[in-house]
């Protein structure tokens, strides 16, 4: 990409935080693009998955808000992760972002669910320090499920993709107990991503109910209201599941 | 209580005969030729880079000895307070030496003669004795009564005498609260390491000389005032040697070990608790200093690690059980039973050499071994510069306790140098060099409600404030609020100043902190201390106005008693520079005001963006504001955005508030943060990482002060219900830590319903 065209170009952003330690290494600035192509029943921003609800912004833009944290990047070994929403509902604009970050010296990551994988070319791969692959769920049934009718191949492709890429990948799995919680889902997941030689670790995250306010203020029903949050041995014993096989697991 | 516990072999009894040269080994002339104790651990300082694994566990006597005190606790935290004796007013000498349990503290010295028993101190207010006495039902000796009644005027007298009737209706109305009018003003350091380093004959002899020459001098008020004060002074260091003597010790002399060194510097601070019932009686920055003391006895081999660390947590078990006798008004403003024994750890020197010390981990490693607790206050002057294993000791220390403070060394060190401590919260001052006069703080969303009602105050509808024409229309106008505003501040910086000269005079006058100033140099530099409170409430509610539609509500009277604000305004705590701007522009152009009078004695004017608990205070006397706030709602605490209106993370939070100029509140800028312990990683290496990065990063942007809470909110809200559960659950609020169960049901509520950064 020019560089004139990797500025210029808008997209649909949502919002953007500050976290640390959560969203890839040290305090990085989290920038939520608006659309998602997955209605996931655990989704804690259901407020990001309309494109039309974003804010349209340039490149340049969101890089002279980024260039504001580059000495707290370099404090806390953090830096810029792209989310959603889907990031790669918009590619180009994602693409341009991460080519922007690389070029200033930033680290990038991308948080994505894998489901628009083939929308990523290899350049935005190559720009991409480290990417933050949801895995729902194995089993394409459960899958079909947690997300509202999507298909898990190509998220499997696409952590294949990036392994064949070498790119540095952290995989992530929201665990709903009754949901996809079962051995028989879990068990094969961990075969999989253990066979996987790029992946640094496996983040086994219990869903939570704190985006329940975003739904009554859209009108909207949170499926898993009800629903008890995993128990600490629940989610201890879905880690063990990835540890016995050899991976770093937190 | 019994005597079963071993008295450690490493160390002479004390009263031993064995009598060393105290200044043995050290390093270093300047020192030895006058008073300089920033020059001596300048001399002697041996910086420690190291990691904490040197550290000691308690020792079985150290366990026992705390223990003792458990039983004490509880029925204080039954009662309100263990005891108090009504009878004999405190002072430096009124009370016969007490003990926890004589044959084995290493430390010894009580305010009174029982541990936890409370003084009366009468001179700041007869009204707040009684009133504390009743709380608890006690009732004052007669004679007491009698004394202050008809014999001796107190500070509270004077001040009242001296007020004029706005002054009273500021005050009534609670735009200017919290006024040391009747308690102890406190935030003054006595340099307490003196008496270890030089003994009381040398800073005898000192204060003689400087009274001697003043008498080269014509006898104006000033040096009149300047001589009585030297001669109080002089009498307040005889009366310590007496303190001391009653426990068998002599002090007149220098320290000649380590053990001495802790003893002489608690007596000394010990003293000043039993002469002043301050609103903060800070330590200073006694760890390095003590640190040169150990490291030779070490080096000595007259002790060993074990006792090193035995004798800081022994000193620290006496700094736990500072109180004063307070009344349930002062505890609404400072909840807690706060003493603020602010200790200040670390630091760079201004050579580039870090402050760091074993003693400075030592210090640490008691929230370790008597396990977590407000007091000692401690507090960490924190450079991006300090040694990486004390930084990441720090940061574990703070996610395992929530009891450290941090302040920015990076601002401190030049302007105050590298001897600063602070004083209460966030307030520096150079150690024996400078003193400050408390001013407490006024209630600035007030003051935007009295520009935006004409001085109307709003929830009396009273005329209280400067009377102009209260806006017209049916929107506020931005640059139409604030020149009232701005008018409004004008009258409100010289009210406020000026009532604060009167507390001031009176309180020298009646309530003069004798020993804790002949713990200073002569001549000292002063500060008056102002303050703001209701920052981002302010800012918040002007970015409304100016970038959303606010439509006014009035009563019948025409009082503006509500708003109507549409559409959406950025919120202060968001680094948007869209109305962080306007929180800056309050800080700055109140602080102009501010500098515009004349101050008593000349002090060098300075204000905080602080609140301690009493934002809490504020909010319940304040109607509806602009920004949303419903009236009687509590403010954010001291420089913190609003709960829930900083939605973009702690770190985007802190940097907002590192925008307000540190050079126009000197007094310090506070900040208070909770963060739950996945809100700064995944697992426990990476959240210590993360903390020092998010410290340095606050830092680096100018940030002044931090509490670091990290805890889940399913911690506190399980300790209001079980409180018998979590006697020792310690959370850092507005520049002090607390017991969460001695809060009011208000402020634990508070607390629970700030941002929680978490990670989700």
């Amino acid at each position: 990409m020019e560089r004139e065209a990797v500025l210029t170009r808008t997209g649909a952003v949502h919002s953007w935080d500050l976290s640390t330690g959560v969203d890839g290494p040290g305090t990085r600035f989290v920038l939520f693009l608006a659309g998602c192509p997955l209605r996931c029943v655990y989704c804690q921003n259901p407020d990001t998955w309309s494109e039309r609800d974003g804010r349209v912004e340039s490149v340049d833009d969101v890089m002279a808000q980024i260039r504001r944290y580059g000495k707290v990047f370099l404090r806390t070994g953090g830096g810029v992760t792209v989310t959603g929403g889907e990031p790669l509902l918009q590619p180009a604009f994602t693409g341009a972002v991460l080519r922007a970050c690389r070029e200033a010296g930033i680290h990038t990551a991308l948080d994505t669910s894998g489901a628009l994988g083939v929308r990523a070319t290899d350049d935005l791969l190559l720009d991409t320090d480290l990417v933050l692959l949801d895995i729902k769920s194995w089993d394409p049934r459960t899958y079909a499920t947690v997300t509202g009718g999507a298909d898990v191949a190509p998220t499997i492709a696409f952590a294949r993709r990036l392994a064949a890429l070498e790119r540095l990948t952290w995989i992530r799995f929201v665990l709903v107990p009754g949901l996809n919680d079962a051995p028989s889902n879990v068990e094969p997941m961990a075969d999989f991503v253990a066979g996987l030689r790029n992946v640094g670790r496996v983040e086994v995250l219990p869903f939570h109910t704190l985006g329940t306010a975003k739904y009554d203020a859209l009108g909207l029903p949170f499926p898993l209201a009800d629903r008890p949050a995993p128990t600490v041995e629940q989610a201890e014993s879905v880690r063990e599941v990835f540890r016995s096989r050899g991976l770093v697991v937190t | 209580m019994t005597a079963t516990v071993d008295r450690p072999s490493s160390t002479p009894p004390a009263g031993s005969t064995e009598r060393p040269d105290p200044w043995r080994d050290f390093d270093g002339d300047v020192w030895r030729e006058a008073v300089d104790v920033a020059g001596f651990i300048r001399a002697n300082v041996r910086p420690y880079a190291g990691d904490a694994s040197f550290l000691a566990g308690p020792t079985a006597r150290t366990t026992h000895m705390w223990e003792a005190l458990q039983p004490l606790f509880a029925a204080e935290r039954e009662r309100g307070i263990l005891d108090v004796d009504p009878v004999h007013p405190g002072s430096i000498t009124s009370h016969g030496p007490g003990y926890i349990d004589r044959d084995n503290e290493l430390v010894v010295g009580l305010q009174t003669d029982e541990p936890l028993k409370r003084a009366i101190m009468p001179n700041g207010g007869l009204r707040m004795v009684e009133d504390g006495l009743r709380a608890y039902g006690y009732q004052l000796a007669p004679t007491v009564r009698e004394t202050f009644t008809k014999y001796r005027k107190t500070h509270n007298d004077g001040v009242f005498d001296a007020y004029t009737p706005t002054m009273l209706a500021t005050r009534r109305a609670g735009i200017i609260t919290g006024l040391p009018d009747a308690y102890g003003r406190g935030r003054i350091i006595g340099d307490y390491r003196r008496v270890a380093l030089y003994g009381v004959d040398v800073l005898i002899e000192e204060r003689l000389a400087a009274k001697a020459a003043l008498a080269e001098q014509p006898s104006t008020e000033e040096v009149i005032r300047d001589r009585e004060e030297l001669s109080d002074q002089v009498r307040a260091l005889k009366d310590l040697v007496t303190m001391a003597a009653s426990y068998g010790f002599d002090v007149t002399r220098p320290a000649g070990t380590a053990h001495e060194a802790v003893q002489w510097l608690y007596f000394a601070f010990l003293a000043a608790t039993k002469d002043q019932n301050g609103a903060a009686m800070s330590l200073g920055r006694t760890s390095t200093f003590l640190d040169a003391y150990l490291e030779r006895d070490l080096d000595e081999g007259r002790i060993d690690e074990s006792f090193a660390q035995e004798l800081v947590d022994d000193f620290v078990i006496k700094l736990r059980i500072v109180r004063f006798l307070r009344t349930p008004a002062y505890d609404e403003l400072f909840t807690g039973d706060p003493t603020w024994v602010t200790e200040s750890i670390g630091g760079m020197g201004n050579d580039g050499r870090p402050l760091v010390t074993r003693t400075s981990f030592r210090f640490l490693q008691t929230l370790y071994n008597l396990g977590a607790a407000p007091e000692p206050n401690m507090t960490v002057l924190w450079s991006p510069d300090l040694p990486e294993p004390f930084k990441e000791f720090c940061a574990q220390v703070s996610i395992d306790t929530s009891s450290i403070q941090y302040e920015s060394d990076e601002l401190l060190r030049p302007t105050c140098g590298d001897d600063t401590a602070i004083a209460c919260c966030v307030s520096a001052m150079a150690v024996g060099k400078s003193m400050q006069f408390f001013g407490a703080r006024v209630n600035l969303a007030k003051t935007l409600l009295y520009a935006i009602n004409g001085g109307r105050d709003e929830v009396s509808g009273d005329q209280v404030g400067l009377a102009i024409a209260p806006v017209e229309g049916e929107v506020l106008r931005y640059e139409d609020v604030v020149s009232r505003l701005d008018t409004m501040m004008d009258w409100l910086a010289t009210t406020y100043v000026d009532a604060l000269n009167v507390i001031h005079y009176m309180h020298d006058k009646y309530a003069y902190e004798r020993l804790e100033m002949a713990l200073h140099d002569y001549p000292v530099h002063r500060t008056m201390a102002c303050g703001i409170a209701g920052l981002s409430v302010a800012a918040d509610s002007l970015s409304a106005i100016k970038h959303a539609t606010v439509r006014p509500v009035r009563d019948e009277s025409g009082l503006v008693v509500d708003f109507v604000t549409e559409g959406d305004f950025p919120t202060y705590g968001n680094d948007d520079d869209r109305v962080d701007d306007i929180a800056v522009w309050l800080v700055q152009t109140f602080m102009t005001k501010v500098r515009e009078h004349k101050t008593y004695r000349d002090a060098e004017h300075s204000q905080s963006v602080l609140t301690i608990t009493s934002n809490v205070v504020y909010g319940k006397h304040t109607g509806n504001t602009p920004d949303g706030r419903r009236a009687g709602e509590p403010f954010a605490p001291g420089a913190n955005p609003m709960n829930g209106r900083d939605h973009r993370g702690v770190v985007a939070a802190a940097l907002s508030v590192a925008k307000l100029p540190y050079d126009e509140a000197r007094d310090g800028i506070s900040l208070t943060t909770s963060i739950t312990p996945s809100g700064l990683g995944r697992t426990r290496a990476e959240q210590v990482s993360h903390l020092v990065g998010v410290l340095d990063s606050y830092v680096d942007a100018g940030g002044f002060h931090m509490n670091v809470n990290v805890l889940d909110r399913a911690t506190l809200e399980d300790a209001m219900e079980h409180p018998e559960q979590y006697p020792n659950l310690t959370i850092r609020v507005s520049g002090y830590a607390v017991n969460f169960v001695r809060l009011t049901r208000e402020q634990q509520l508070d607390v629970i319903n700030r941002t929680f950064h978490a990670g989700l």
